[in-house]
């Protein structure tokens, strides 16, 4: 199993800076652009833009395919998927537990008030 | 931070709830996700204090989770930490219960809340601004995720 703790420390280092914080909102608004799209609303070099580039990549938020020289740069899911997991986990586990809280808080309260009466 | 939260009315007074929820001999009758029996069941019930409770699943797993209490006003406020034991998902979660006292029993609101780690709360100092949020909102809304928010 990957770390999934590693992986959400990594996920949110990424975020810190506000240029990478740029360009994922920019990615978000398109489906795909080119590394020369994303470096040009940034006062700095290619070479930087691939550097914030590598450590999306490592965090899992973005994933870049090249078809002959450009490299198509997309946002990719699979944090906000292990966000989503998570919540989907505790969904199922207290959905059926409330059900039996429920009953049995019911079934308490039904016999209370048989010996009350 | 990512967290769950699930309102059920209950016709039940709320101090019935809350012994359901507090109480070993309540647990046993109702923890799990299936109608799989609860192994141990052990409360602590005062701040500080730890529960601990193991079950098994129709599927034949077993599950146990421990934690601390942080808040004890019975009958309407419980609120503890919340960590599988065995390390099938590391990290620590926040689990909080309300009852509201209404004309049919109880209104109970649950939240359950994922807790950011060390290195993320370091990163928010830093000034990250719930940007993750907003993508996992946006994905949220794209997967069309049922009852789940975040807070």
């Amino acid at each position: 199993m990957v770390n999934y703790s590693d992986r959400l420390d990594r996920t949110f280092a990424a975020l810190v800076d506000p240029t990478r914080r740029a360009i994922l909102a920019r990615l978000e608004r398109a489906d795909g652009a080119s590394v020369s799209d994303l470096a040009e609303p940034f006062a700095i070099k290619l070479p930087a833009v691939m550097k914030h580039l590598d450590v999306l990549d490592a965090a899992g938020l973005i994933t870049r395919s090249k078809a002959g020289r450009v490299v198509t740069v997309r946002l990719a899911p699979k944090p906000m998927r292990e966000a989503m997991d998570w919540l989907r986990r505790y969904e199922r586990f207290w959905t059926g537990s409330l059900d039996r809280l429920a009953a049995y808080a019911e079934r308490k309260e039904a016999e209370t008030k048989r010996s009350e009466r | 931070m990512t967290s769950l939260t699930l309102v059920r009315r209950i016709a039940a007074r709320p101090s019935i709830v809350f012994d359901a929820l507090t109480t070993p001999e309540g647990i046993a009758h109702w923890w799990g996700p299936d109608d799989g029996p609860v192994l141990l069941a052990e409360t602590d019930l005062r701040v500080g204090g730890r529960f601990r409770v193991r079950f098994r699943m129709l599927d034949g797993s077993e599950h146990e989770s421990s934690g601390e209490y942080l808040e004890v006003v019975k009958p309407e406020r419980l609120a503890m930490t919340w960590r599988w034991v065995g390390g099938e998902a590391p990290g620590e979660s926040r689990l909080e219960f309300k009852l509201r006292a209404i004309a049919e029993g109880t209104e109970l609101t649950l939240t359950h809340s994922r807790l950011p780690d060390e290195e993320t709360r370091r990163s928010h100092e830093e000034g990250w601004s719930g940007a993750l949020d907003k993508l996992v909102r946006h994905f949220l809304a794209a997967s069309k995720g049922g009852r789940h928010d975040q807070a």
